[in-house]
C-alpha cells in the first residue's frame, strides 16, 4: 500500500492522481458527480412535482363538484395577459437553453447575455403576474380577504363576465367561486415563489458567470439549474390551460 | 468453545487510531461546518437523544396522568397538549431520522464503499433544517404547546383551537424538507456511489431498506408539506378548502395528511428492518436466508405502503368500495413483513448463534414486531376496524410496531456498529440487561393496552371511565420499568466512550466493508477505493482474508 | 400472605375479579364480530407461537457452544413461497370476512328506526322522531333495528359503543349512517373517540337499552310535545318554503310530497335518489342540486339555519306523504298576498307576519 495512515489524509503528498479543482474530492471522476448532482436535481424535481401534485388534486376534486363556479371564476382571468406571460417564459427557458449551450462550447459572453437575459424575462413574468393580481385584488377576488361575489351573482355588472355573456350564478355556487380563486393563488403564487427563488439564484449565477465560472468545463451547476428553470416553466405549461383555457367557451 | 464471537485485539497494546474522523480536527466549528457524513452522523445521534428524551418525559407524564380515571395530575388541555407534544417530537423529531439520519449517514458510504454521500453540503443542510425543525417544536412548547394532536385534523386544527398550529406546521414543514434532503441524498448515493464490485445485489440488505425508505422520503413528504400549507392558509385567510360551509372538504386533507403519513410508517420501520438483517446475520455467522426476497420485500413495502392510506379513513364515511380496494392492499402489504420475518428465522437455521446485546435486541424486535404486524391486520381488516380504530388498541398496535419495533432495531443498531462509530465497546453485561430490562418493560406497558383497546377506551383521553384502571396501572408500571431500561444506555453508552474496551477494526467479525477499515474510520473512509469481488455476508471469504494475513505475516 | 403489601394484594384480586377481555355484547352484530376478532386472535397467535418457536429451537440447536461453524445456506424457494401464500391465504380470508361485516354495519336495513345525532364540542345530542332530545345519552329498544344518521356541527366526532362494536365519524357537512339492533337492556358506554379538542374526554355518555314496552313508556314520558316532523313544519312555513313548494301546478318548486326515497332527474342530467344528504344539500346548496324543469332560484340556507334545524326540515319532508299539509300551512298563514305562489321576496316578512297574526 503506497499511502501510509499518517498522510493519508493529505492528498497532495499521496500523489493521488490530479483532478480540476471543481471536483469534489469524494468522487472518483469527474463523470461520476456530473451524473450524480444531475441525478440529484432529477430526484428533486420529483419532489416539486408531488408536491404541487397536492394542489392539482384538489383542483381537479373541486372543479368536478362546482363545475359552473370554475367556468365563471376563469372569465374573471385575462387570456391576454396569460398567453403573453406563457410566451415570456417560454422566450426565458429558451434562453436557459441556450445558456447552457454556450457554457457547454465555453463562450462567457453568450453565457452571460442569455443568464441576463432569463433574468429579465423571468422578472418581467413577475412584473405582469403582478399586474393581474392587482386586479383581482380590485375586484375584491382575493379569498379570505373580504372577498366579494358581486361579478358572479350579478355578471352585468362585471366587464369580463358579460364579455362572456355569463348567466347570474346562484348565491350557493358563487360561494364557491372562493374555492376557484384560493386555488388560483395557491398554484400560481407557489408557482411565482419558485420563479423568485429561480431569480435570485440567477443573479448569483450572473455575478460569477462573469468570473468566468462556468466557462472552464464544469457547467453541472448551470445545466441542474437549467433543469429547475425548465420544470418551473413545465408548471405554469400545465397551470396555464387548467386555470385559463378549459373552463372557457363563449 | 467460547459463547461469544467477540475478538478484540490485546488491550495492553491496542490504541484507538490516531488519525480517526473525529480527531482529525478540533473544535466546535470544526463539527458544526463539516461536511463529513460520519460527523453529521454524531451530530444527528447527540440531537435526536436531547429530542428522544424530550419525547419519553412527555410520554411519561402521560403514563402518570392515566394512573387515575379523573384528569387530576393536570387539565385536559394541558393533556391534550402533552400528548400532541409527544406525537411531534416522537414521530418527527425521533422517529422519521432515527436510523437513517444516525446510522444510515454513517453508514451507507461505508458500506457501498464511497468517501462520502454524493451531496455533503446539503447532508449538513439537512442536519440544520432538523435542528431548525426542533428549535420551532421547541419554541411551541415553551410558548404554550398545541392541542390538535400530531394528526392536524381539520376542522379542528383550522378553526377550532387557538393553540400555535401555525409554528407546529411550520416546523414540521422544516423538519420534512430535512427528511426530503437526507432521502435524496441517500438516493443518489446508492445509484452513483458504489464501489467496483459493489452490484445491486451484492449491497448490505441494510442498504436496501435504505434505499426503499429514501424513496417514500422523496414522495410521500412533500406531499404532508403541501397539506400543511393549506392548514396554514386556511388557518390564517380562511380560504375554505377543507372548510364544508364555504364548499371545502374536510376529507380532502385526510387524503393528503395520510397520503404522507402511512408512508411515513415505514419510512420509519425500514430502516430498522435493515439493521436486523445486518444483526441477525453476524450473530448467526450466516448469509441473509433469501436475500433477494427479503431486499424485495423492502422495495414492495415501499411500493405498496403508498397505496394503503385510506385505511385510516374507514370510519370516515368513505365509499364501501375504495374501502374494498384499500383493505385489500392492506393485506398485500403485510405478506413483505410476514416473509422477512421468517426469514430471519431462518438466517439462524444451521447457523453459529452468540448472543450479544445487538442480537438479544434483534430478537425482541422480532417477537414484537410480529405482535405488530399481526395486530395492524386487524386494523386493516374493514370490519374489525370500526370497533378497534381509534381506541388503545391502535395506540398499542403502533408502538408495538414503532417503540417495540423501530426503538429495539436502533438500539441493536447502535449496539452493533457503536464500537465502529466510537472505536470503543460498551460493557456487554449491562447491556445485556438493559435489553432484557427494555424487553420487559415494553410488553407490560404496551400489552394491556391491546386490552383496553378492545374494551372500548378510546385514545387520547384525559379521563376514563374508572373499570378502565387496573390495566392503566399496569400499563404505567411497566412505563416506569421501560424508563429505565432506556436511561441505562444512555448512561453506559457515555461512560464507555472514554472507559470502554478498546474495539479494533472488526470486534464482531462481521463481512460488511465497514468493518474492515480502522475503528473509528478516516475521514476519507477507504485509503483507497475498495473492490468488491465478493457477496454481502460472505463469511467464506472473511475466512480466507483472515487466513492471508496470517499467511502473510508469518 | 403477610409478606405482601395489602393494596397490592387488594389490587391483584380486584384484578382477577374484574378481568374481561372484552366488551359485552349487546348487539346482533356483536358475537358476529367478535368471532371475526378471535379468529384473527387464534390466527395470531399460532403464528407468534411458530415464530418463538422456531427462534427458540434454533438458539437451543445452533447455538455457538452447540453448532461452532455455520453452514452457509442461499435460501429455498419451496420454504419462501410457503411463507408468502400461507400468509397471504390468511389474510385474504381475513379480508373477506372483515369485509362482509363492514357492509352489513354500513348498510342499514329498509325498516331501521331512524334517530338523528349532532356532535358539537362536546356533547352530543339524539333526536327521535317524535320529538325526544336527549343529551350525552340515547334510549334505544331491544329487538329493533336502530340507524343513526350522523352529523357533526364544528369538527370531526366519532360516535363509538364498544358493546354493539359499531362507530361512525360524525363529519361536518355530511351525513353518515351506522345500525345496530340491541339485543340486551343494560346501560352501556358511549364514546367520542375522534379527538376533538379540550373536553374531548368528556364527550361521553350513555347508552340505555329497553325492552321494548319500556322504551314506549320513556318515550311517551320524555316527550316535548311536538315531534321532529312537526317542529320541521313549523320551520317549512316560517321560512315561507311552502311559498313555492306548495305542491300546485304551477308552483315554481318541486312537489316534495313523496319525494324521499324517489328517483330524480337533475337539470345536469344525473338520476340521484333522493335520499336525507340530498335532502340536506338542496336546502344548503340549491343550485347544484335542481329539479328538470325547475330553475336555479331558490336561495342557499347555508348559515341561516342550525344542524337541528335541517334535521326538523329532511324529516318533515321524509314523512310528507301529500299536500294536505303544506296547504294546511299556507292556509293558516293566509293567502299570500299576489296570489298564485308569486312570492316577491320583499313579501315574505308579511306572510311570517301574518301567520303570527293568527
Amino acid at each position: 500500500m503506497p499511502d501510509s495512515p499518517a498522510i493519508a489524509h493529505d492528498e497532495l503528498e499521496t500523489g493521488h492522481p490530479a483532478h480540476p479543482s471543481y471536483q469534489r474530492h469524494h468522487f472518483a471522476t469527474m463523470d461520476q458527480q456530473a451524473d450524480a448532482t444531475s441525478f440529484a436535481m432529477w430526484l428533486f424535481l420529483l419532489t416539486e412535482i408531488m408536491f404541487f401534485g397536492g394542489m392539482f388534486t384538489a383542483y381537479l376534486i373541486y372543479r368536478n363538484w362546482y363545475y359552473p363556479a370554475f367556468v365563471a371564476g376563469s372569465h374573471q382571468l385575462s387570456i391576454f395577459w396569460g398567453t403573453l406571460n406563457t410566451g415570456v417564459l417560454i422566450s426565458s427557458s429558451f434562453t436557459m437553453a441556450m445558456g447552457v449551450w454556450y457554457a457547454e462550447t465555453r463562450r462567457k459572453q453568450g453565457l452571460v447575455l442569455c443568464l441576463i437575459a432569463t433574468f429579465v424575462l423571468g422578472l418581467g413574468f413577475l412584473g405582469i403576474k403582478s399586474i393581474e393580481y392587482a386586479e383581482k385584488i380590485e375586484k375584491h377576488h382575493v379569498p379570505g380577504l373580504h372577498y366579494s361575489v358581486k361579478s358572479f351573482v350579478d355578471p352585468a355588472s362585471d366587464k369580463a363576465a358579460s364579455e362572456y355573456g355569463d348567466k347570474p350564478l346562484a348565491l350557493d355556487m358563487a360561494r364557491h367561486t372562493e374555492l376557484y380563486f384560493f386555488l388560483y393563488f395557491a398554484m400560481t403564487g407557489m408557482h411565482a415563489l419558485h420563479m423568485i427563488i429561480g431569480i435570485c439564484i440567477l443573479g448569483y449565477m450572473i455575478f460569477r458567470a462573469r468570473a468566468g465560472d462556468y466557462t472552464d468545463g464544469h457547467i453541472s451547476f448551470v445545466e441542474n439549474f437549467g433543469l429547475y428553470w425548465h420544470f418551473v416553466d413545465i408548471i405554469w405549461i400545465f397551470l396555464f390551460p387548467l386555470l385559463y383555457l378549459i373552463s372557457r367557451h363563449a | 468453545m467460547s459463547s461469544t464471537i467477540v475478538s478484540l485485539p490485546d488491550q495492553s497494546t491496542a490504541r484507538i487510531p490516531k488519525i480517526n474522523f473525529i480527531t482529525k480536527e478540533n473544535g466546535l466549528l470544526s463539527w458544526l461546518l463539516t461536511s463529513d457524513h460520519k460527523r453529521i452522523a454524531i451530530l444527528y445521534l447527540i440531537s435526536i437523544t436531547f429530542f428522544f428524551t424530550i419525547g419519553g418525559a412527555l410520554a411519561g407524564v402521560i403514563r402518570l396522568e392515566l394512573l387515575t380515571p379523573q384528569s387530576d395530575l393536570m387539565a385536559a388541555d394541558t393533556y391534550n397538549k402533552v400528548f400532541t407534544m409527544h406525537g411531534v417530537v416522537m414521530i418527527f423529531l425521533f422517529l422519521v431520522p432515527s436510523v437513517p439520519a444516525t446510522l444510515g449517514n454513517f453508514l451507507i458510504p461505508l458500506m457501498i464503499g464511497a468517501k462520502d454521500l454524493a451531496l455533503p453540503k446539503i447532508n449538513l443542510l439537512s442536519w440544520y433544517l432538523y435542528i431548525a425543525g426542533g428549535i420551532l417544536v421547541l419554541y411551541t412548547m415553551i410558548s404554550g404547546g398545541v392541542d390538535t394532536g400530531w394528526t392536524f385534523t381539520t376542522p379542528l386544527s383550522t378553526h377550532y383551537v387557538n393553540t400555535n398550529v401555525l409554528t407546529t406546521g411550520m416546523a414540521i414543514f422544516i423538519a420534512g424538507f430535512s427528511s426530503i434532503f437526507t432521502g435524496l441524498n441517500f438516493i443518489v448515493t446508492i445509484h452513483k456511489m458504489r464501489a467496483p464490485g459493489m452490484t445491486w445485489f451484492r449491497l448490505p440488505l441494510f442498504v436496501w431498506s435504505n434505499y426503499a425508505a429514501s424513496i417514500l422520503m422523496v414522495l410521500g413528504t412533500p406531499v404532508l408539506a403541501i397539506a400543511l400549507v393549506l392548514v396554514a392558509l386556511e388557518r390564517t385567510v380562511g380560504i375554505g378548502v377543507f372548510d364544508p360551509t364555504k364548499g371545502g372538504d374536510p376529507l380532502l386533507f385526510q387524503h393528503l395528511f395520510w397520503f404522507y403519513s402511512h408512508p411515513a410508517v415505514y419510512i420509519m420501520i425500514l430502516p430498522g428492518m435493515g439493521v436486523i438483517s445486518e444483526v441477525i446475520s453476524a450473530f448467526s455467522r450466516k448469509r441473509v436466508f433469501g436475500y433477494t426476497a427479503v431486499a424485495f420485500s423492502s422495495v414492495a413495502i415501499a411500493v405498496f405502503g403508498f397505496f394503503v392510506w385510506e385505511h385510516h379513513m374507514f370510519i370516515m364515511g368513505v365509499s364501501s368500495y375504495s374501502m374494498l380496494v384499500f383493505s385489500l392492499l392492506t393485506m398485500l402489504v403485510a405478506v413483505p413483513s410476514a416473509i422477512k420475518i421468517f426469514n430471519w428465522t431462518f438466517t439462524l437455521y444451521k447457523g453459529s448463534i452468540t448472543f450479544e446485546t445487538p442480537m438479544l435486541y434483534a430478537f425482541g424486535f422480532m417477537g414484537l414486531f410480529t405482535i405488530g404486524g399481526l395486530t395492524g391486520v386487524f386494523l386493516g381488516t374493514s370490519g374489525t376496524d370500526i370497533h378497534l380504530t381509534e381506541t388503545y388498541f391502535i395506540v398499542a398496535h403502533f408502538h408495538f410496531v414503532m417503540v417495540g419495533g423501530m426503538l429495539m432495531a436502533y438500539l441493536a443498531g447502535i449496539h452493533f456498529w457503536w464500537p465502529k462509530i466510537t472505536g470503543r465497546m460498551y460493557p456487554e453485561k449491562i447491556s445485556q440487561l438493559a435489553a432484557v430490562v427494555t424487553f420487559i418493560g415494553f410488553n407490560f406497558t404496551f400489552f394491556p393496552q391491546f386490552i383496553l383497546g378492545t374494551l372500548g377506551m378510546p385514545r387520547r383521553y384525559a379521563a376514563y371511565p374508572p373499570e378502565f384502571q387496573i390495566l392503566n396501572v399496569f400499563s404505567t408500571a411497566g412505563a416506569t420499568i421501560l424508563g429505565v431500561g432506556y436511561l441505562l444506555p444512555i448512561l453506559y453508552l457515555t461512560w464507555s466512550l472514554k472507559y470502554g474496551e478498546i474495539a479494533g477494526n472488526n470486534p464482531w467479525q462481521a463481512t460488511g466493508l465497514e468493518w474492515q477499515i480502522q475503528s473509528p474510520p478516516l475521514t476519507e473512509n477507504f485509503l483507497e477505493v475498495p473492490v468488491m469481488d465478493h457477496d454481502a455476508y460472505d463469511y467464506e471469504w472473511l475466512e480466507r482474508q483472515k487466513e492471508k494475513e496470517v499467511a502473510s505475516a508469518g | 400472605m403477610n409478606h405482601i403489601s395489602p393494596v397490592i394484594w387488594q389490587f391483584f384480586v380486584k384484578w382477577l375479579t374484574n378481568f374481561e377481555l372484552y366488551p359485552p355484547e349487546a348487539s346482533r352484530i356483536a358475537p358476529q364480530m367478535d368471532a371475526l376478532y378471535f379468529f384473527m386472535v387464534l390466527v395470531s397467535l399460532i403464528g407468534l407461537t411458530i415464530v418463538i418457536l422456531l427462534v427458540t429451537s434454533f438458539c437451543i440447536l445452533y447455538s455457538k457452544k452447540r453448532h461452532p461453524v455455520a453452514v452457509q445456506i442461499e435460501g429455498s424457494t419451496l420454504l419462501e413461497a410457503t411463507w408468502t401464500i400461507i400468509p397471504l391465504g390468511l389474510f385474504l380470508i381475513m379480508f373477506v370476512w372483515g369485509a362482509l361485516i363492514y357492509f352489513r354495519v354500513y348498510t342499514p336495513p329498509a325498516n331501521a328506526m331512524n334517530i338523528y345525532v349532532v356532535g358539537k364540542q362536546w356533547m352530543w345530542k339524539a333526536e327521535h322522531p317524535g320529538g325526544q332530545h336527549e343529551i350525552n345519552s340515547l334510549h334505544v329498544p331491544t329487538g329493533q333495528a336502530v340507524q343513526l344518521t350522523l352529523i357533526s356541527q364544528d369538527v370531526f366526532h366519532s360516535f363509538s359503543i364498544p358493546a354493539f362494536r359499531v362507530k361512525r365519524e360524525a363529519i361536518p357537512g355530511r351525513y353518515t349512517t351506522v345500525w345496530f339492533e340491541p339485543t340486551t337492556p343494560g346501560t352501556y358506554h358511549l364514546f367520542c373517540t375522534q379527538y376533538c379538542g379540550t373536553n374531548h374526554s368528556q364527550m361521553i355518555g350513555d347508552i340505555v337499552v329497553m325492552t321494548p314496552d319500556d322504551f314506549k313508556k320513556w318515550l311517551a314520558e320524555s316527550t316535548s310535545g311536538a315531534s321532529l316532523a312537526q317542529n320541521g313544519e313549523r320551520l317549512f312555513a316560517s321560512l315561507s318554503c311552502n311559498a313555492c313548494h306548495n305542491g300546485r301546478p304551477d308552483a315554481r318548486g318541486p312537489n316534495l310530497a313523496n319525494v324521499y326515497g324517489s328517483k330524480l332527474t337533475l337539470t345536469n342530467g344525473q338520476t340521484q335518489t333522493a335520499d336525507e344528504a340530498y335532502l340536506r344539500e338542496s336546502i344548503l346548496n340549491p343550485s347544484e342540486h335542481v329539479t328538470q324543469g325547475f330553475s336555479p332560484i331558490m336561495p342557499t340556507y347555508q348559515g341561516q339555519i342550525s344542524e337541528d334545524g335541517v334535521i326538523a326540515l329532511v324529516e318533515y319532508i321524509k314523512n310528507l306523504n301529500s299536500n294536505y299539509r303544506v296547504d294546511q300551512t299556507l292556509n293558516t298563514t293566509g293567502l299570500l298576498p299576489e296570489g298564485e305562489g308569486k312570492v316577491a321576496p320583499a313579501a315574505r316578512g308579511s306572510t311570517a307576519r301574518g301567520m303570527v297574526k293568527q
